[in-house]
């Protein structure tokens, strides 16, 4: 087992250029890498027999817009785990809101071809390399990307009525007679 | 091999969404020659409820009820987990009590959702019986649970800090003569099941995970256990006071076919039983004194940080990451469904068999399509 410092220590030996920056000061240390390099980074990681990241427990994509204190960003984050080693690492890849595009580790962990569609398909996150990157949890036709803060529910989806009905207190603030006051309704 | 004599005309198949043995609304594309699978796509996202979106648009106690939603078969599992990433996140202690009646619930829970799993697992594969006795068994459960909080399947149990009732007078003897009648309907089912001819042929040499693929795919749960690693987050991770327990992971031992067999998963989850049934007589012999209600926050608001937290449901790893911007709603709320990752090992396992053996592969996965579409 091996401290978050020794990890990113290694890391820092042998991608020095490709590291960003970390925290160790959080309740989970995490390291943030530069996008190209994520897939060769990601390979090290699982290769290396001193780290031996064999599981990917979670890949993430986080919309920071609207944030009141981070600046405004895409970001992947990977949660990897060692059950050789029993030790963990939170690794970041921070991208642009526009065009974002990664390099998938489809070929490390196989786990990571679903968890990438899931975030290509809520977040518009290209994964360059990517086996079949479709739409996985969305019908293949669905516009815009549900989990940016800025998406805009459509009206309608082929047709039909999308967005939901106002809920009652809603109808009721803006004024309208719902006929559900007892003292009213004599 | 001798399956290639059932080859014939190739066809696109489409299986579910509809199909009873699809375990929610699942589809699967199958590519037939005649009898014989040559590729499995599946279709997914027709039980999708946004709930990440949803997460993001309501306070933090207010997710636990949708986090019920996902795993409707163990709801109680599904928010421990969720309420205790959030109170990682505020550094919140709970007293012993709570704990204990978290470990109590969850262990019940996981009692009734194998009950489920293997009941529809035998009917899938064409034994009605066992499906019976299972039920009226899961029904016991479900009504202890109703007399605790009222509900019987979504239960909003889990608070942040506490759990939304303290066990009524008389639950914990009620309990007791649950696991005391329960106990033998355990080897019941070796008898019934287990060991039946029909279902060891229908089970035993079909669908092998091996460990490689299960690693690669991070499966979890019992379906890991099943490819005989014994990796279970209460022993390994523990919560809730797990350490304090004595328990047993069972895992697969390939004692009908090799390794990793759809009966070795189920197997699995009918020992996975027994040590419940441990777990809870000693939650029960223990259960401290304390006010459930105690470290319950006025307001639940984390500091800006973020968190990572895993805990072991019935179906496996249930993961919640948190991001929190230093409000009273969650900035990001992402949900690792331990049943989305074994599905997606479904075509590796599937291909090359036969399309009656996709129905064993399915049911001893032991999927729910409410969490994994979430």
């Amino acid at each position: 087992m091996k401290q978050a410092s020794e990890i990113l220590q290694t890391l820092q030996e042998q991608f020095p250029d490709q590291i960003a920056k970390s925290s160790q000061e959080c309740l989970q240390p995490f390291v943030v890498v530069a996008p190209g390099a994520v897939a060769e980074i990601c390979a090290f990681l699982k290769n290396d027999p001193a780290l031996a990241f064999d599981t990917l427990m979670c890949l993430s994509g986080v919309d920071y817009k609207g944030s009141k204190t981070e600046p405004e960003r895409l970001e992947v984050v990977y949660h990897l785990f060692s059950m050789r080693h029993r030790h963990k690492m939170v690794l970041k890849v921070e991208l642009p809101r526009e065009d974002p595009a990664l390099p998938t580790v489809e070929a490390v962990w196989a786990i990571a071809n679903w968890h990438e569609r899931e975030v290509y398909d809520m977040y518009g996150i290209h994964f360059d390399g990517h086996s079949d990157l479709r739409r996985i949890l969305c019908p293949d036709d669905w516009v815009d990307y549900p989990l940016r803060k800025d998406y805009v529910q459509p009206e309608t989806y082929r047709g039909m009525p999308a967005a939901a009905d106002k809920q009652f207190a809603e109808r009721a603030q803006e004024g309208e007679d719902l006929g559900t006051d007892p003292y009213q309704a004599g | 091999m001798q399956v290639e004599a059932y080859a014939g005309e190739e066809m696109v198949l489409n299986m579910g969404p509809q199909h009873p043995s699809t375990h929610g609304v699942l589809r699967l594309e199958l590519e037939t020659d005649g009898e014989i699978v040559r590729n499995v796509i599946p279709h997914i996202g027709y039980l999708h409820r946004c709930f990440e979106k949803h997460a993001e648009n309501i306070d933090y106690p207010g997710v636990i009820p949708f986090c019920d939603r996902m795993d409707y078969i163990a709801s109680m599992n599904n928010s421990l987990g969720y309420a205790l990433a959030v109170e990682k996140l505020m550094g919140l202690e709970v007293n012993e009590r709570v704990k204990t009646l978290r470990v109590l619930m969850a262990e019940l829970n996981r009692i009734a959702s194998h009950l489920l799993s293997i009941g529809t697992y035998a009917m899938d594969i064409g034994s009605f019986t066992p499906f019976l006795h299972c039920f009226r068994e899961r029904e016991k459960v479900l009504d202890l649970f109703e007399w605790l909080c009222g509900a019987r399947l979504l239960y909003n149990y889990n608070w942040v800090g506490g759990v939304s009732h303290d066990i009524p007078e008389g639950f914990e003897a009620k309990t007791r003569e649950f696991m005391t009648q329960f106990e033998p309907v355990i080897a019941e089912m070796d008898k019934l099941l287990s060991y039946n001819k029909i279902f060891l042929e229908r089970t035993a040499d079909v669908g092998i995970i091996s460990e490689e693929q299960a690693l690669s795919h991070n499966v979890t749960g019992p379906n890991l256990r099943g490819s005989g690693i014994a990796w279970d987050l209460r022993k390994e991770e523990p919560y809730c006071g797990y350490e304090t327990y004595e328990f047993e992971v069972p895992v697969g031992l390939g004692e009908h076919g090799p390794l990793g067999s759809c009966w070795d998963r189920y197997y699995v989850r009918i020992r996975e039983m027994e040590q419940s049934l441990g777990l809870i007589r000693q939650a029960l012999d223990r259960l401290p004194e304390g006010d459930v209600h105690e470290h319950i926050p006025r307001r639940v608001r984390p500091a800006k940080s973020e968190v990572y937290d895993r805990t072991e449901t019935p179906r496996g790893e249930l993961g919640y990451y948190l991001v929190s911007d230093g409000g009273l709603i969650p900035f990001r709320v992402k949900v690792k469904s331990p049943c989305f990752t074994v599905l997606s090992l479904l075509p590796a396992i599937a291909k090359g068999g036969m399309v009656a053996d996709i129905i064993a592969i399915i049911g001893s996965i032991d999927i729910v399509m409410g969490e994994i579409d979430r």
